[in-house]
């Protein structure tokens, strides 16, 4: 299955500056895998040592939150679109 | 314990501070400082470590002061005149200083939000009759200060941007007030200053004030180990836009916290202090710990910008349960 994937303006450094790239899995967990074969480094932003979601860390499935569906066990349909959210908007204090 | 507490003094005067006032401006700044001593059990004996509770502004954070600072230059210099609206962008905490005293002098203010703040901030500033701009969540601050300037650039006549990150008198409100209140608060004996970088505007003009009272203190920044982080409030410096107002040579030194040391730390200061705070308070926590414990005496200040309340509904509290587990399976291991 190959989705469209938004990236993050802090991790397009990983992704040659790219605002979207597409990548396949049958899951979302199966997704960064191969984000992470094509693009090193970026899993380790996303999942903790435990290889859970790190918790600032929002993943959305065609605008739905994966905490609420099944994780990274959330299933990915061909043509469904992606979105990696940091949960936090920086830049106050 | 409780009974040294004098909770309702029945004798004496009553308690010494502004009982009554004719704004809430006149609320702002002189926040109390609380002493660390839950947190702290593994530093020497002769350590001392500090909060300043910024939550304790009237509009819940330390941005009352520098955004009442730059209004109160702006009116002064002729800058803002009473046809203007108040137009900046800011991730909540600034945003809701300038929608407060926006309401109090009778200014419409618009802000530049990225969207994904918290659901509490962007209540609060409609409460106080603010207009608010998302920009996308994927952007960030960074997103929120482009379409700000974007909108200023359509009709430069129509506002009055404060322009915290870029702003003077930013920094010069915590020169004016933060320092000060520092240096008699803790009676002169303050050996580290350790405060999140955002703006810079707490580091950069607390740290001026203290470095003239003396020279040795040391002024710490904090900011988030990776461009890619959790901690609200706070920016990487080296993959942001730099702030104006910033220079990083005023600082001593700088420690990076993960999001993970942060939040664990806003759990611990909830239970563990009976302070609930936000995550770039957690943050500041962490590096003031570790600034201590290297010392063997000397007097560790930070700040906590705001109170956790704004945060319940974010991903702050996602590991809170794991936290707990952890805790519980800890004490039982203790017990066992």
């Amino acid at each position: 299955m190959s989705a469209q994937v938004r990236i993050p303006t802090p991790l397009r450094r990983f992704t040659g500056g790219a605002e979207a790239i597409s990548a396949d899995g049958a899951t979302v967990g199966a997704l960064v895998d191969h984000i992470e074969s094509n693009h090193p480094g970026i899993k380790e932003r996303l999942c903790d040592e435990a290889g859970e979601v790190r918790r600032f860390v929002n993943i959305f499935v065609n605008g739905e939150d994966i905490r609420f569906i099944n994780n990274l066990d959330t299933p990915v349909n061909e043509g469904d679109e992606v979105s990696i959210v940091p949960a936090i908007a920086g830049g106050s204090g | 314990m409780l009974d040294t507490f004098a909770l309702f003094p029945t004798e004496g005067p009553p308690p010494a501070g502004p009982l009554r006032v004719p704004s809430v401006l006149h609320l702002i700044g002189n926040t109390p400082l609380l002493e660390i001593t839950r947190l702290s059990t593994d530093i020497a004996p002769s350590v001392r470590v500090y909060a300043k509770l910024e939550g304790f502004n009237p509009g819940g954070s330390v941005k009352d002061r520098p955004a009442l600072c730059m209004i109160q230059k702006g009116i002064e210099n002729g800058a803002l005149t009473p046809d203007k609206i108040i137009l900046d962008s800011t991730s909540g905490n600034t945003g809701i200083a300038l929608a407060m005293i926006g309401a109090v002098l009778g200014y419409p203010v618009e802000l530049c939000i990225p969207a994904n703040v918290s659901i509490e901030r962007k209540k609060i500033i409609s409460a106080y009759g603010a207009k608010m701009i998302f920009s996308s969540p994927m952007d960030g601050s960074d997103g929120a200060l482009e379409l700000c300037r974007e909108r200023l650039q359509e009709h430069p006549e129509r506002y009055f941007k404060p322009d915290q990150y870029f702003n003077p008198h930013n920094s010069l409100a915590h020169y004016q007030t933060t320092g000060p209140e520092l240096w008699w608060q803790t009676k002169e004996q303050i050996t580290h200053f350790v405060a999140g970088m955002g703006t810079g505007g707490t580091l950069m003009g607390t740290g001026r004030y203290l470095k003239e009272k003396n020279a040795d203190i040391q002024i710490v920044g904090v900011e988030p180990d990776d461009a890619f982080h959790g901690l609200e409030g706070l920016k990487h410096m080296d993959s942001s836009i730099v702030p104006g107002i910033y220079y990083e040579k005023q600082l001593d030194r700088k420690i990076s916290v993960s999001t993970e040391d942060a939040y664990e730390t806003v759990y611990r200061l909830g239970r563990e202090e009976g302070v609930l705070v936000g995550q770039s308070s957690g943050a500041a926590m962490w590096a003031a710990l570790q600034v201590a414990r290297e010392i063997d005496q000397g007097t560790v200040v930070t700040l906590f910008p705001d109170f956790g309340d704004k945060y319940l509904s974010t991903n702050l509290w996602i590991g809170w349960k794991e936290y707990n587990q952890r805790q519980a399976n800890m004490r039982a291991e203790g017990a066992a």
